[in-house]
């Protein structure tokens, strides 16, 4: 902790009303640091007084209270205590009787207030049959129970990277199924970044919007153009932008795009307009009043009788005072409502924005057709769409329309690779070696097979095809230091016939199951 | 002009990207006086380009024309000189987002290579964030530090000749982000580790064989980095275009007149042809398409 202090640590540290990404695992959820404030989080209720004070990056045990305990960060991983491994799963039946516990005993150690790796270690310590499944089959085991009993969050910074995962995760229906990668392309291909001026618009709950505001870094100026009675903002929202963010940002009704551009949305125009508006605004809220007084006599029919009362006067001129200052507070909302137009239509106006992001509900056709008028040569935009089709319209129509080039239409592949570590493997090599040599002692097992001259080892490499020069390669570079001469060649088990070579096989087939580099089932 | 600020103009000393056509681009820099020539012609410097708007429409010589474009860093990936293989956009889009990058980042980067990776970081740190970039190849480093000041982001970035492997970033407890794309990435991961502000930030190692992937994973994991993950990511691009699609004849129907009739009607488009037809528009994806590039290793590391 002495360490000097390069970055300030004051910034990373969480303070009530702090917008932050609450994350287990691989599910995150965004919420605002209140105190008091009840937050659900993967069917578990807590308070996030706690995390008030603590460094960003923290993770908390919540208790059975639902307060949040700060985690040491030195004792992450948990010595979960496993007595020994099986070497494969044939002796795993599943008939429903390998756990001792039932709903109920768990239940209740949970409201003895158990943390979540005692009650882990009470189900390992009860289940007959883990001892016999193998090292990696325990390992999975332990993950899956840590996921539903362990009760660990960790408080994060959003970044939209972070947001982007959690829509994607969890509401993917909200940001129009727009994954991470492809918010990555918007941004890179749009060449978003601090000092420019960029028209977006998006139904991505303000996901799309709020990225754009984070690579502009509260510099240069955004023009969110939104559809119907006001913008959605609650995405840009959660990545808790300090206050200058704010002033770069601009909104703009789509359905004043057409007066704009016809010129009857002029500024000369727009402050009669605008003093119009005021005044029907005010007839509007004057009428409001009088419905307020009809309530009131209504409620009140005997006020009228004993008006001579001077506390009841005072407290009718009152009354008049508020409605008079909530008259007045919303002229000056109107103002401000107005004065914000005037300026995302001055803005607009220009029609030099450098950049275009489009990710919406709406025929991306029209919109494209629509907005690109606001936009300044070479510069680029991005349209996202959800389905192909649309897409397809809009190239051919901005291609027959002319005034772009460098049209393309692309969707973005991802896959997820499931890499296993060396570390495991040299644990395992290991008692493999030694299980080759029992009989002699006082010699290391290495050094042993080389006086017997048993340099030349077959293996059976149970993997794909294609993944088969990985394995063989991993094989090759951890053995060579052990064997001066190495040959490798691939079996199959049903020719293996000589005992040694069987165990051999055994052992180094179940081994290698884990080394194969899997992936996750779905192509994104 | 500047690769992380906008021009309307073209000035002596761009660097602006010439459109001659479909995937057919050209970077020049734009010099008083001086010519290029493209296929279309010779395009003068003085009269063509200088004072003019970026995006204008330009008549070569030979009465071709071309359009001028103001450079962005994903322009310049695909009209760079190379001078070693490269990162293009769809990794690179990835790597920023998955990096946290945002304006005021501190960035080490190892190699530096042909820059093409750099720009488009100094493109997002800017204005105020730093790139601090490592290549052991003398002569690339001193290109790309040219190239960097003929772009106008040398403010943004340090380069510096040595080998990351032994002697790490030349900074230490700077970084936000930390790239690495060199043959042995696990032999740098210790110079990552301290290249990192305390608070910890986001890592990311570019490698095209999983071997060099499990053994940089592995040394990631040693050193204590969390949530490492690795992906693939690549782009398909959609060729739109219009098919034509033959309608089968069945031969004269028995439900006489009437039912030829509106077939006949349906099929008009294409009845002068000798086949009748049905045109549509679609988007094929291409039968070869650039495949693997490389596999990016992310991880976070954690405060400390």
């Amino acid at each position: 902790m002495a360490h000097p202090a390069v970055d300030s640590d004051e910034e990373s540290r969480i303070s009530e009303g702090d917008y932050v990404v609450l994350k287990r695992g691989d599910v995150y959820k965004s919420v605002q640091i209140e105190k008091r404030k009840k937050v659900i989080f993967e069917k578990q209720w807590m308070f996030m007084d706690n995390s008030v004070g603590e460094l960003y990056g923290s993770t908390f045990e919540v208790d059975s209270g639902g307060k949040l305990i700060l985690r040491k960060p030195n004792n992450t991983e948990d010595p979960t205590d496993t007595k020994g491994a099986g070497l494969d799963n044939r002796h795993i039946v599943d008939d429903g009787k390998s756990q001792k516990l039932t709903r109920d005993d768990i239940e209740s150690l949970k409201e003895q207030g158990l943390k979540g790796q005692e009650i882990i270690q009470q189900l390992i310590d009860n289940s007959t049959t883990f001892r016999d499944k193998t090292e990696f089959a325990q390992e999975k085991y332990i993950k899956k129970k840590k996921k539903k009993y362990e009760s660990n969050v960790t408080v994060l910074k959003p970044t939209s990277r972070i947001l982007a995962m959690m829509y994607h995760g969890r509401e993917p229906g909200k940001v129009c199924h727009l994954r991470y990668d492809t918010l990555a392309q918007m941004l890179t291909i749009g060449n978003i970044h601090a000092g420019s001026k960029v028209v977006v618009f998006e139904t991505c709950a303000g996901l799309v919007l709020g990225s754009v505001m984070e690579r502009m870094g509260g510099h240069g100026s955004v023009i969110q153009l939104y559809p119907g009675g006001g913008p959605v903002r609650a995405g840009m929202e959660s990545f808790g932008f300090p206050s200058h963010f704010h002033n770069t940002l601009h909104e703009f009704p789509l359905c004043k795009v057409n007066a704009l551009l016809s010129g009857t949305l002029n500024v000369s125009e727009k402050d009669l307009d605008s003093q119009s508006n005021g005044r029907s605004d005010e007839q509007g809220s004057s009428s409001q009043v009088s419905t307020d007084r009809g309530d009131e006599s209504s409620s009140e029919p005997q006020s009228m009788e004993v008006s001579t009362d001077p506390a009841e006067a005072k407290k009718k001129e009152d009354s008049e005072k508020l409605r008079e200052q909530k008259a007045q507070e919303k002229r000056v909302r109107m103002e401000e409502k107005r004065k914000r137009l005037a300026a995302a239509a001055a803005l607009l106006e220009g029609q030099n924005a450098d950049g275009l992001v489009i990710a919406s509900r709406f025929h991306p056709c029209p919109v494209l057709l629509g907005l690109l008028k606001f936009v300044a040569p070479s510069r680029p935009f991005v349209v996202y769409c959800q389905y192909r089709e649309p897409l397809i319209e809009c190239y051919t129509k901005l291609r027959e329309q002319g005034g772009a080039v460098s049209l393309r239409l692309t969707d973005s592949w991802l896959r997820h690779y499931q890499v296993i570590c060396f570390m495991i493997f040299f644990r395992i090599q290991f008692c493999f070696i030694c299980h080759l040599c029992p009989k002699v002692k006082q010699v290391s097992p290495i050094e042993q097979l080389h006086r017997e001259g048993k340099n030349i080892l077959t293996f059976l490499i149970y993997c794909e095809e294609f993944l088969f020069q990985a394995v063989l390669e991993l094989f090759k570079r951890s053995f060579q230091q052990f064997f001066t001469r190495c040959k490798w060649q691939m079996l199959c088990s049903n020719y293996v016939d000589s005992n040694d070579l069987q165990y051999l096989t055994k052992v180094t087939s179940h081994f290698c199951k884990y080394f194969i580099i899997s992936f996750h089932g779905t192509t994104l | 002009m500047s690769f992380v600020e906008y021009s309307e103009f073209i000035q002596e000393g761009d660097v602006v990207i010439i459109f001659l056509g479909h995937d057919s681009m050209m970077p020049i820099k734009v010099e008083a006086g001086a010519q290029t020539q493209t296929r279309y012609g010779a395009i003068r410097h003085s009269s063509d380009l200088i004072g003019r708007r970026f995006g204008s429409k330009v008549t070569c010589s030979k009465g071709g024309w071309v359009y001028v474009l103001h450079p962005t860093p994903e322009l310049w990936t695909v009209n760079l000189p190379h001078r070693t293989q490269i990162l293009y956009t769809t990794d690179i889009a990835n790597i920023t987002l998955m990096l946290d990058l945002k304006p005021g980042s501190i960035v080490c980067e190892s190699g530096t290579g042909s820059g093409s990776l750099s720009h488009a970081i100094l493109r997002t740190i800017a204005p105020s964030g730093h790139l601090h970039t490592v290549e052991f190849h003398a002569q690339r480093a001193e290109k790309a530090a040219q190239e960097f000041k003929e772009h106008k982001v040398a403010h943004l970035v340090t380069v510096r000749n040595q080998d990351v492997c032994k002697e790490g970033f030349g900074v230490v407890g700077v970084a936000d982000a930390v790239f690495l794309d060199i043959p042995s990435p696990w032999e740098a991961v210790t110079h990552a580790k301290k290249a990192f502000k305390r608070k910890g930030g986001r890592l990311c190692s570019f490698s095209p064989c999983i071997e060099q992937v499990q053994r940089t994973c592995e040394a990631l994991l040693e050193q204590g980095f969390e949530e490492i993950c690795t992906v693939e990511v690549l782009q398909r691009v959609h060729d739109v275009r219009s098919v034509t699609l033959h309608l089968p004849d069945f031969g004269p129907e028995d439900g006489g007149a009437e039912s030829a009739k509106m077939a006949s009607e349906e099929v008009l488009l294409a009845a002068n042809s000798s086949h009748p037809s049905v045109t549509c528009r679609t988007a094929t994806a291409p039968r070869e398409m650039a495949g693997h590039t490389g596999y990016l290793t992310f991880a976070t590391k954690p405060r400390g």
